[in-house]
């Protein structure tokens, strides 16, 4: 009993204090000689640091590990360091550009820009005057149509592939691996001239959509066919044996299976047309006012405003363009994020 | 719901084959039992998977409101057969099958014959627990009645009943609401065969249902088969001759020596164990093989 009562928790796979002290040595090693290295040869700039400091760091520790434990341990070493070098990389830019985004549109962001539209403003005018309601409205409107036009079909698409496996599946699949690398222009010139032109011969919302309805359908129809390939057959036959219609299993036991996948096919579809501009400025127009109807007249969105507030090149208007590149960003998280949590909470319920 | 007179009419429409369970079947029938339908015979089963032959002229009688056990060796064909039973050989692509399957004497391949209406006659227990996981186990339960489209007048009644004839309305009576993956395999497993009984089938097709099991839920379920076989015809695939001995009253032995499965022997389980016709049959059950 004594010695049960003595035994004290360790945990003896913790690096040491000694081991700790090599692994900061073995880092301030590789930085410092970066720093030699780029202050002696004519390498410079903060690329060559990085660049110097992680292959100097990668060949320290791997020298270090190969004297205390081989070679195995050694190329462990090699390869942990590359998946750090490959994640700070990774992650730099995403961080860059979101800093880099906050930094330069905060300053735009005022209550007044949820408010108002351009219509009675200029993008040189006072950062006071106007607002960018009416693109935010008009990139809902296009985000919504499109989303409404083409879940069900980029859905169908994909439970004709995996489910009914008809006959034309080859080629529709083909189809569609070719259609998700269309260029957005090519779409946006493809509905200008099939729809624009010939039938409506006005800009509006709805042309805009239906050009980022054909950039999106092959995305989730994509995603949502490697989901519900993943969901097993057992699951299938379980709702055929139990006397379902093949309709009824996919309604009843398939497609909930697959929510969470299928809702991030969709996420994946909207995070391709949101910052789409090419076919909005074919199609739309670009208004400055706020248009509450789809189906007539040119119609603001957000990349539109970015890019018209760029143009006008004035420190107000570029101003305004990363305000509106804030806005779409902080757009764009929080559809996904209500997404998730509509995914999520139904399928904890 | 037919009455006990005009079951022995559609009998006597059936010519029943020497030697099938069909004739056991009409001596165990007491007058005044309940009518649970007259059985299942197949005559003549062959399968394919493509050009590969899998199974080939299986005739078997399965008197109503007995156990039959399938054994033989892997690849025997027995997964196949019993999936010829209740359509869901056709499911497979590339497959296909001849002969009959008569339930209630008549022709479940017949033409103009509604499947989903079959596989509500012929429900199935499969050998990896399959819950829906988007569903919770009450919902699982009755997940039957909703994809058939069926009406019921009360459905915790029926829930209730489906769970307790699976021998697991004790242990989830108060998580009802809970998830189906939050069940141990076992408890999975019955959860099944609750889902399988909540459509009031005639007959249950049970492949391998316990060998992802323990012993414990293995007991358990056996238990439960004992329970069910006095209101339906079970047919039972097993790799466990101890399982079959214990909870059958016919074994058939099922073999394929090279080419396509066939049925060596059928007899009462008994018989089967202890004075086997076939040398096959003996060298299998005594653990010569197989």
């Amino acid at each position: 009993m004594s010695n049960i009562d003595s035994a004290i928790p360790t945990k003896p796979w913790r690096a040491s204090n000694r081991e700790r002290l090599t692994d900061i040595s073995i880092f301030l090693g590789a930085f410092i000689s970066s720093y030699v290295f780029v202050a002696l040869t004519p390498m410079k700039g903060k690329l060559a640091y990085f660049a110097v400091f992680f292959i100097a760091y990668a060949l320290f520790t791997s020298i270090f590990k190969a004297r205390q434990r081989g070679s195995a341990a050694a190329k462990d070493a090699l390869v942990n360091s590359l998946v750090a070098i490959g994640a700070v990389v990774t992650v730099i830019p995403v961080f860059s550009i979101l800093l880099t985004v906050l930094r330069k549109g905060l300053p735009g962001i005022s209550f007044g820009l949820f408010t108002h539209d351009m219509a009675l403003a200029s993008p040189t005018d006072p950062l006071n005057n106007g607002g960018l309601l009416h693109a935010i409205t008009g990139t809902l409107t296009l985000v919504a149509i499109a989303l409404v036009l083409s879940v069900p079909i980029g859905i169908l698409t994909a439970l004709y592939l995996t489910e009914i496996k008809g006959s034309f599946k080859g080629p529709i699949r083909f189809l569609v691996q070719a259609m998700s690398g269309v260029p957005s222009i090519v779409a946006g010139l493809f509905i200008l001239s099939a729809v624009l032109y010939p039938i409506t011969k006005a800009y509006s919302g709805l042309m805009g959509a239906l050009a980022l309805t054909i950039l999106m359908i092959p995305t989730i129809a994509r995603t949502s066919e490697e989901v519900l390939n993943l969901i097993p057959n057992e699951l299938r036959e379980a709702g055929t044996a139990l006397g379902g219609t093949q309709w009824r299993t996919v309604a009843m036991i398939v497609l909930p299976a697959a929510k969470s996948g299928l809702t991030t096919a969709i996420i994946l579809g909207v995070a391709r047309i949101a910052g789409e501009t090419a076919p909005i400025l074919l199609l739309t127009g670009g208004g400055d006012t706020v248009n509450p109807n789809a189906f007539n007249g040119p119609m603001g969105s957000l990349p539109y405003y970015i890019w018209k507030s760029f143009n006008a090149g004035s420190p107000e208007a570029i101003t305004r363009a990363w305000a509106g590149l804030l806005v779409l960003i902080g757009l764009v998280l929080i559809l996904f994020t209500s997404a998730r949590l509509l995914g999520s909470r139904k399928a904890a319920k | 719901m037919t009455t006990a007179h005009e079951s022995e009419t559609t009998k006597m429409q059936v010519p029943v084959k020497p030697n099938s369970l069909a004739d056991v079947a009409q001596v165990l029938r007491t007058p005044g039992t309940k009518a649970i339908g007259t059985g299942l015979e197949t005559r003549g089963i062959h399968a394919w998977f493509g050009k590969h032959h899998a199974l080939s002229n299986i005739s078997l009688g399965f008197a109503a409101g007995t156990v039959t056990a399938l054994i033989g060796p892997s690849g025997c064909g027995k997964s196949t057969f019993i999936r010829t039973i209740n359509r869901m050989h056709e499911f497979i692509p590339g497959a296909a099958m001849a002969g009959e399957v008569l339930l209630d004497g008549k022709d479940v391949y017949a033409p103009g014959t509604d499947v989903t209406k079959i596989r509500l006659q012929i429900g199935m227990v499969f050998q990896k627990p399959n819950p829906f996981p988007s569903m919770t186990i009450g919902e699982n339960v009755l997940s039957g009645l909703k994809l058939a489209q069926l009406k019921v007048d009360n459905k915790d009644d029926l829930m209730q009943e489906c769970l307790e004839r699976a021998g697991l309305w004790s242990e989830v009576k108060d998580r009802l609401g809970a998830h189906g993956g939050s069940l141990s395999g076992g408890q999975q497993q019955r959860l099944c065969i609750a889902r399988a009984l909540a459509v009031r089938p005639q007959v249950l097709l049970m492949d391998e249902p316990c060998s992802a099991l323990d012993p414990g839920s293995t007991l358990r379920i056996e238990d439960t088969i004992r329970h069910l076989s006095e209101t339906m015809t079970i047919i039972i695939v097993t790799h466990n001759m101890q399982q079959a001995a214990r909870v059958s009253d016919y074994t058939a032995f099922f073999l394929s020596e090279g080419g396509p499965g066939q049925m060596i022997e059928v007899a009462p389980t008994s018989d089967i164990f202890s004075r086997p016709q076939d040398q096959r049959t003996e060298n299998y059950v005594t653990g010569r093989f197989g």
